[in-house]
C-alpha cells in the first residue's frame, strides 16, 4: 500500500510535556514519532493506530506510528505530526528568500512496513470495583 | 521526574511567589513554587498549566560536566579559549539561538558576531520571522495583553493552537479573564478560532471556520476587500472552504466589535505566502480601523524569543539574520538566515546559544551542521541532540530557574524573574561575557578594523 498525503507539522502539548523531561528520552522521541490520520485516510489505505508506516518525500524518509483520529479532526488527504526530528528529516532547506523552510504542507508518500503493538489499557480487576 | 512523592517530608523548603514560568511567551508571572532545597528541585509549581509544571517540576541538577571539548571534560576557560578561536578563524561564522535566555545575555551575542564578522540570527527566523518582515512592510497595530484582557470583545485566533502552546493564553489574558470592560468574561467576548483542522483550540470557539489549507490569504485579502466595500464573491466556498454567509457575518462581528484583537500562529508564517499572509492579516486589523480600535500580534512561542528580536534591533537595527561582515549591519533574510547559510554550506562555524536546530532544522540544514565542514558549539542548559553533535559543548543554568534577569512576554513587556534555587553551572550571562571578552581581544590582537567599536 502506498499513498500520498499533505504533512502538517506543529506543536502539540504532549511534545511540549515531551521535550521539558528530555530530548533524548522515550517520551519526546515517543511523541514527535507519531503520524496522526484522519480515520477516512486510515480507512483507504488500511491503516490503523499503531501501525508503522514510512513517510517520504524528496528531502528524505522516515519511519513512524500512525494514531487515526476522530472523524471530523483533520481534513481529509492531511496528516499531523509534532515537531521533532522525523518531521525535520522531510522539511525543504529551501526558504524563498525569506528564512523559513516551508514546514507545513508538505506532499508526502505514505507506506505500510508493519503491524504495531496497540497499548493497552489496563483496568482494575472486577473484585477491586465496588 | 524529579517530583517529590506525597510521602516525602520536605525539611528545607522554599516558596518562591509570582515566580515567571518562561517555557512559552505567554511568561505569566503569577506562578507560586515550592522547592525542595536540600534536594534541588521544585515539587509544586502552583497555578502553572501542563508545559509549565513540566517546565518547572522536569528540572533537576544534572550530574554532568560544565564544559567538553570534543565529548572530553575541560575546564569551563579552556572552551571559551576554543569556542573564540573557532570563531575568529572561522570564515563565516553564524550564532544562531537566544530565544530562551535572558535580555543581559542577549545583549553579548551581537558585539561576538560583530568582532568576528559574523552572522546573528535568532529562532525568530523560522517561527515569526516572516512576520518581523511584514512589520516593516505594512506596520504592526499592537497593544499588550493587559488591554486585550480588559477591553477586547472580539478575540480571533488564526493558525495557531493555543490551547496546546500556549495553554494560559485563555485563562489570563484573551478569553475567559474578567475585564474592566469585559466584566463578565468570555460571556463579553466573541471568540473565533480560524483552523485548516479543528485543534483543541477550536472547543472554545463561538465561531469555528474550517479553512482550506493555504487559502489563508485568499479570506484575508477578501475580508480587507469587504473593509473597503467590496462584496465578498458568490465562490467564497470554492476559493477558501468557507461559506460566504460565514465570512459575511464574521465580517460585521469584526466592524461591529469594540475592541478586537487578532492572534497569529505559524499556520500563516510556515505556509506558501508566508510574509505574505501576515502582512495581509495586520493590514486587515490597521483596516479595521476605520470603522473599530482593531489589533493584532503574534503568539510567540519561547519564553524570551520576544526578547530576542528586541536586543538585536535595539543593537543593530534589525530583529534577525544580521550579517557583520562588512563592518556594519545588513539584513537580508534568505541570505543571512540560519536555515539558508546552513542549507547552502556556507557556515563553517556555528555558535548555537539555547536553542536546537540538530532537532528542528531542515534535513540539509543539519546535514551540515554536524559535518566536518561546520565547527558547531553549543551553549546550552539540557542535553540535546546539538549539543551532543556539539565540537565545544557548554552546560549552563536555567533561566527563572536558577537563574534572575530580564525577559519579554509575546506583547514586547518587560518581566523581571525570580529564581527558585542556585545551580553549580554557570549562567548565559557569564558564559557569554567570558567569550564576548575572549574574541574581542583575539579581534583586537588581529587588528580587526572594528574591534573597538562601542557596545553598552
Amino acid at each position: 500500500m502506498k499513498g500520498q498525503l499533505i504533512l502538517i507539522p506543529g506543536r502539540s502539548s504532549k511534545q511540549g510535556v515531551g521535550l521539558n523531561k528530555g530530548k533524548l528520552k522515550e517520551e519526546y522521541i515517543r511523541v514527535t514519532n507519531t503520524l496522526e490520520l484522519s480515520a477516512e485516510d486510515a480507512l483507504e489505505n488500511g491503516l490503523e493506530t499503531a501501525d508503522i508506516v514510512k513517510i517520504s518525500n524528496h528531502v528524505g524518509e522516515t519511519e513512524v506510528q500512525v494514531k487515526v483520529l476522530k472523524e471530523g479532526k483533520l481534513p481529509v488527504g492531511y496528516a499531523f505530526i509534532p515537531y521533532g526530528p522525523p518531521s525535520s528529516n522531510l522539511f525543504d532547506g529551501e526558504t524563498c528568500g525569506t528564512g523559513m523552510p516551508a514546514s507545513k504542507g508538505m506532499t508526502i508518500d505514505i507506506k505500510f512496513i508493519k503491524k504495531g503493538v496497540k497499548k493497552k489499557t489496563k483496568l482494575p480487576p472486577k473484585t477491586a470495583i465496588g | 521526574m524529579s517530583v517529590a512523592s506525597k510521602n516525602d517530608k520536605i525539611v528545607n523548603e522554599k516558596i518562591v511567589e509570582n515566580a515567571t514560568c518562561t517555557f512559552c511567551g505567554c511568561c505569566c508571572d503569577d506562578i507560586t513554587l515550592t522547592v525542595d532545597m536540600d534536594k534541588k528541585v521544585i515539587t509544586k509549581a502552583k497555578d502553572a498549566c501542563v508545559l509549565g509544571k513540566s517546565w518547572f517540576l522536569n528540572h533537576v541538577i544534572e550530574d554532568k560536566p560544565i564544559a567538553r571539548i570534543a565529548g572530553k571534560e575541560v575546564p569551563l576557560d579552556d572552551a571559551i579559549d576554543e569556542a573564540a578561536n573557532i570563531l575568529m578563524e572561522a570564515k563565516f561564522p553564524i550564532l544562531y539561538g537566544m530565544s530562551d535566555t535572558i535580555c543581559e545575555a542577549q545583549r553579548h551575542c551581537a558585539p561576538i558576531m560583530d568582532d568576528c564578522g559574523g552572522t546573528i540570527d535568532t529562532t525568530t527566523s523560522v517561527c515569526h520571522g516572516p512576520s518581523g518582515m511584514a512589520f516593516q512592510g505594512v506596520g504592526e497595530p499592537t497593544m499588550t495583553l493587559g488591554e486585550v484582557k480588559n477591553r477586547a470583545d472580539f478575540v480571533m485566533y488564526w493558525g495557531g493552537n493555543p490551547a496546546e502552546a500556549h495553554p494560559r493564553h485563555f485563562a489570563r489574558y484573551a478569553v475567559t479573564p474578567e475585564g474592566m470592560y469585559t466584566p463578565n468574561g468570555k460571556d463579553d467576548r466573541t471568540v473565533v478560532i480560524v483552523d485548516i483542522r479543528h485543534t483543541k483550540t477550536a472547543g472554545v470557539a463561538d465561531i469555528f471556520l474550517q479553512l482550506t489549507p493555504g487559502k489563508d490569504f485568499e479570506l484575508l485579502w477578501m475580508l480587507r476587500a469587504a473593509c473597503k466595500g467590496f462584496e465578498i464573491p458568490e465562490d467564497c466556498k470554492e476559493i477558501c472552504g468557507v461559506d460566504k454567509e460565514v465570512v459575511e457575518d464574521l465580517f460585521q462581528k469584526m466592524k461591529n466589535c469594540t475592541y478586537g484583537v487578532i492572534f497569529f500562529g505559524m499556520g500563516l508564517t510556515m505556509t506558501r505566502g508566508r510574509h505574505f499572509n501576515s502582512g495581509a492579516l495586520m493590514a486587515l486589523a490597521t483596516d479595521l480601523n476605520e470603522f473599530t480600535h482593531f489589533v493584532a500580534k503574534p503568539a510567540r512561542g519561547h519564553g524570551n524569543v520576544t526578547g530576542a528580536d528586541n536586543v538585536v534591533s535595539w543593537q543593530t537595527g534589525y530583529p534577525f539574520g544580521v550579517n557583520f561582515s562588512r563592518g556594519h549591519p545588513r539584513f537580508n533574510p534568505g541570505e543571512f538566515t540560519t536555515v539558508d547559510t546552513l542549507s547552502r554550506k556556507e557556515a563553517d562555524a556555528a555558535l548555537i546559544i539555547a536553542s536546537d536546530p540538530v532537532a528542528n532544522f531542515p534535513k540539509p540544514a543539519i546535514d551540515h551542521i554536524t559535518s566536518d565542514k561546520c565547527k558547531l558549539i553549543s551553549i546550552d542548559t539540557k542535553n540535546t541532540p546539538t549539543s551532543e553533535a556539539a565540537h565545544v559543548s557548554i552546560q549552563t543554568s536555567t533561566y527563572g530557574i536558577n537563574t534572575g534577569g530580564t525577559v519579554y512576554r509575546m506583547d514586547d513587556v518587560p518581566i523581571s524573574l525570580r529564581p527558585a534555587f542556585d545551580s553549580p553551572f554557570p549562567s548565559d550571562l557569564e558564559v557569554l561575557t567570558k567569550l564576548r571578552k575572549k574574541v574581542n581581544e583575539l579581534s583586537k590582537k588581529a587588528n580587526r578594523p572594528y574591534s573597538t567599536k562601542k557596545y553598552m
